[in-house]
Order: structure tokens, then sequence, then C-alpha cells
């Protein structure tokens, strides 16, 4: 198994490398979300005497900062993917493989990850050296920040790869797509840290997964979370995890029987 | 022109497909516009219905230069690449003038008419203070922005005589346009001169906006309409000295 990962993952890096400045191109949302919604955030926390529900502009800095560092880190591209299959028809080149399509998937995204590591960074210093963030360092922190990430990047990738399937029943999913990237938009954090939002909209996001994916590790790495909380976020990642696992067995399973039903 | 709008008729899909996408973007825009303003009564020294207009006026334009500007620059940039731009290079008429109207994307629209029923919005809870002066100085302020983003777009499609895969480009420009949903001016000094002087994202929206609003100096507007008298004739000339250096496909 290993060797396949080591095979898939050498031959991804290659097509990526090919594409390298398409890929700095696409790098540029990344960068440029954060860096609008912290100039927001900015202005108004100077409009309120410099500190917002409890952001001064130096804190904002860093929550946009490694939010931008984790974002990139656990975000998938696996929905648009399977669009796209779908509607070229590739999908059933996938199928025919031997080895479950997951994990040429899972080697493509690690592969991503580990060649833009080289851009994330140098991005991260650059807006911290024009936005001057404030932040203090904890060993013990950093490694629990270290476990979230991880398990956010492990959920996340089951329950995306999950939805991505419902390619499987319509043709055009965009619209699915659509609704699950703005709630995310919301729910992550990326739009506003989480305590900002308005109170409804954070009782829609307690019942779903978007805010262990981003700002629950974010605001831990921050040492915003009280030993409590970090417990419960934690709690809370592994019970996701565990149930867009079962997910992805299940939509995975039912969806390639319903696709040979239709008769590719 | 109207071969594009027919074209464009024929994928009725694809209107439901970029409602979709035209009205999610707005949600987004305005639930994080309600997010904000739930936390403070002005931003910079914008206030929340300057602010709307600042997004009809984004909406807007988006739409216009979706409509209008980026799909012929897109399809100029295919026709270099396949070598199908000879075809209009033969044609009697100015060739400038050819690959600018060659393509429309009618669906755009719904950006158009989605960004004026917020502005129209905005401005009513402004209590319609738009007089004689705002209007002319919108009209012109909007005219100089559509002609800067028009040679911006044009210099890019150029520059695809020498580099022939630069189509990727015109994602910068996407990626900086969110930026202009709120007002330049709170930018920090360095991303301001970007969005205003390298990307014209400033010229684009702002700049119309303030003209609206009345709160343009006329040392602003007179830079507005010199830039934009200044773009279209780099861009013109530009694109015939690319035209000179390109040796067709079948040369």
């Amino acid at each position: 198994m290993l060797s396949i990962y080591l095979a898939y993952l050498k031959t991804s890096i290659a097509v990526m490398f090919q594409y390298r400045a398409s890929m700095l191109i696409w790098m540029i949302w990344r960068v440029i979300e954060p860096i609008i919604y912290l100039v927001v955030w900015t202005a108004v926390a100077k409009s309120r005497g410099g500190e917002v529900g409890g952001y001064t502009p130096g804190t904002f800095a860093a929550y946009y900062i490694v939010l931008m560092i984790v974002q990139q880190y656990t975000f998938t591209w696996i929905m648009h993917e399977y669009e796209w299959r779908v509607r070229s028809g590739t999908l059933s080149a996938v199928l025919l493989k031997p080895i479950h399509p997951i994990h040429s998937d899972i080697a493509d995204n690690i592969g991503y990850k580990v060649l833009m590591t080289v851009i994330i960074f140098p991005a991260a210093l650059f807006i911290g050296l024009l936005f001057a963030p404030v932040f203090t360092f904890h060993a013990d922190l950093f490694i629990l920040f270290l476990l979230a990430v991880v398990l956010s990047y492990v959920m996340r990738f089951f329950i995306e790869w999950a939805l991505a399937l419902v390619a499987f029943w319509t043709t055009r999913n965009e619209a699915f797509n659509q609704v699950y990237f703005l709630l995310g938009l919301f729910l992550t954090g990326r739009i506003a840290p989480l305590g900002l939002l308005p109170d409804w909209l954070r009782e829609v996001g307690d019942a779903l997964p978007f805010q262990w994916m981003l700002a629950f590790p974010v605001e831990l790495l921050l040492g915003r979370l009280t030993n409590g909380e970090i417990a419960h976020g934690l709690t809370m990642q592994v019970l996701w995890l565990v149930f867009s696992f079962g997910l992805h067995r299940i939509v995975w399973w039912r969806g390639v029987r319903k696709y040979s039903a239709v008769g590719a | 022109m109207r071969i594009g709008i027919l074209n464009e008729l024929a994928y009725r899909m694809n209107f439901l497909v970029q409602l979709l996408q035209s009205g999610m973007s707005l949600l987004t825009a305005l639930v994080g516009f309600l997010v904000v303003f739930s936390h403070t009564e002005t931003l910079g020294d914008w206030r929340p219905n300057d602010i709307l207009a600042l997004l009809g006026v984004y909406l807007i334009v988006g739409g216009l230069v979706g409509l209008l500007i980026r799909p012929s620059m897109s399809r100029l940039m295919e026709d270099v690449r396949e070598g199908t731009l000879d075809y209009t290079l033969t044609k009697p008429e100015d060739a400038q003038f050819l690959v600018s109207i060659a393509q429309v994307r009618i669906w755009k629209l719904t950006d158009f008419v989605l960004g004026s029923i917020v502005l129209g919005y905005a401005l009513f809870n402004r209590g319609l203070d738009v007089g004689f002066d705002e209007t002319i100085a919108f009209a012109v302020t909007l005219t100089c922005g559509g002609a800067i983003v028009y040679s911006f777009f044009l210099i890019l499609s150029t520059l695809s005589f020498w580099f022939i895969r630069i189509d990727n480009i015109l994602v910068i420009f996407d990626a900086m346009y969110q930026a202009g949903r709120w007002p330049i001016g709170l930018y920090p000094y360095w991303l301001k001169f970007v969005l205003t002087f390298i990307v014209p994202i400033a010229f684009a929206i702002t700049v119309p906006a303030e003209g609206l609003i009345g709160r343009l100096d006329a040392q602003t507007l007179g830079l507005d309409i010199g830039v934009a008298t200044l773009m279209i004739a780099v861009s013109r000339l530009f694109w015939r000295y690319g035209l000179r250096n390109y040796s067709g496909a079948s040369a």
C-alpha cells in the first residue's frame, strides 16, 4: 500500500509541477481572501476604539494568518473534481482502476499540500510583516493544535469526499456545492471569528461540522479556548470524523451501484 | 454581436447556474455586510448605506465586465492560441473593434440587475439625495472605469501574442476584484497602490460609487479621466505593436 502511495505521490507532484504557474495564480485566491477580511475587521476594531469582541487589530492579524495556513492545509477541491469527472465522463475510467479511487485523491491532495508549503509560509510571513500580529507561542497548545489540524484535515477530507459523490446522482451538482461552500465561508470562521457572528448563525453552525474545520484549531493555537472547550472540540472532531468515515463508505457503495445501473 | 447573443440563448441551463451563482454571491455579500455592521456604525468614514451602494456598484460593474469585456478577451486569447485570429484580421473593419465585440455572455446581466436593485435600495435609504452633479459624476466615472478595465484587459490579452498560455492571468483579476466590495481606502498603503494602479479595481468600483454618493473630490475625478485617457491610448498602441509582431498561425 505504501509503495502505491509513493508512486501516486510522485506522479501527482510531477503533474502539478508542470502547472506551477497556474497553481501559483490559484493560490492568490486563498491569500487575498483572509487579507480582505483582516482589513475590514481591523477597520471595525479601529472605529470601535481599538477592540471588537475581544479582538484587537493585532490579534485579528494573528487570527487570519493562522486561519490562512490551516485553510491551506485542510482544504480539498474534491467536490469540484467529481463534478468535472462526471461532466467530462472521466469518472468511468477512474472506476475501472483496480484500486479504490480515494487513494489517488488522497495522494493528490497531500502532494499539493507539500508543494504549496514553499509558498504559504512566505505569504504568511509577508502578511505578518505588514499587519503586525500579536501572538504568544505556547508549546503545549502548539502540539494540541497540530493534533486538531490533522483531525480537521482527515474529517474534512471524508466529509467532502462523501459529498462529492452526490455527483453520482445528479449531473449538475454545482448548486449543491455552492450551498456547501457558502455555509463553509460563514461557519468555518473565514468571514469573521465565530464569536462575532450573530446568535442565529452560530446556532446553525453548532449543528454542522464547519466550525471544527478551521475556527477551532485556529482559536486553540491563539490561546482563546479554555481546557474544557479544547476537550469538547477534539471530541467533536473525532465524532464527526467517525461519522464522515461511515458516510463515505455508505455513499460510495450505493453510488457505484447506482452509477453502473445507469449503464456506464 | 447578435450572433453572440443568440449563441448564449441556446444554453438556457447556463442561465439557472448563473442565477444561482449571482444569488449566492449576493447573499454572501449581504450576510457579510450585516455581520460587520452589527458591530459598528461606520467603516472608515463610510456609513452602512454607502457600503451598500458600493456593493451595488461592485455587482453592476462586475456584471458589465463579465457581460461585455471578459468573454471577448478570453476569446481573443483562445483565437491567438488556436490560430483562428487570422480570420478576424482579414476583415476590413478595425481589428481591435472586431475582437472587442466578438462575444457576450448575456446571463451576466443577472449580476447587473441584482446590483441595480441593491444600489437602488441603498440610494432610497439615503433619502434619494442624488442630484444632477452626482449623476454626472457617476456617469463620467463609470465610463472612465469601464475604459480603464477594458484597456487593462486588452493589454493582458495582447500579451498572449508573446506568451501563449496566460489565460490564467485573468484569474488574478477575479481574485483581486473581490477586494473592491469594500472601499479601497481601507486597505494599507501598498495594497491601495496595487488595487489602484496595477489592477485598476479602485477606478472600476470605489470611484464611481464615491461619485454617486457625492464624496468624490475634483482631484480624484481629474486623475480618473487622465488615467482613462492614458490607458485607452497605451492599450491601443500596445495592441497595434503586438499585431505588427504577430505573424499569424499560417505564416
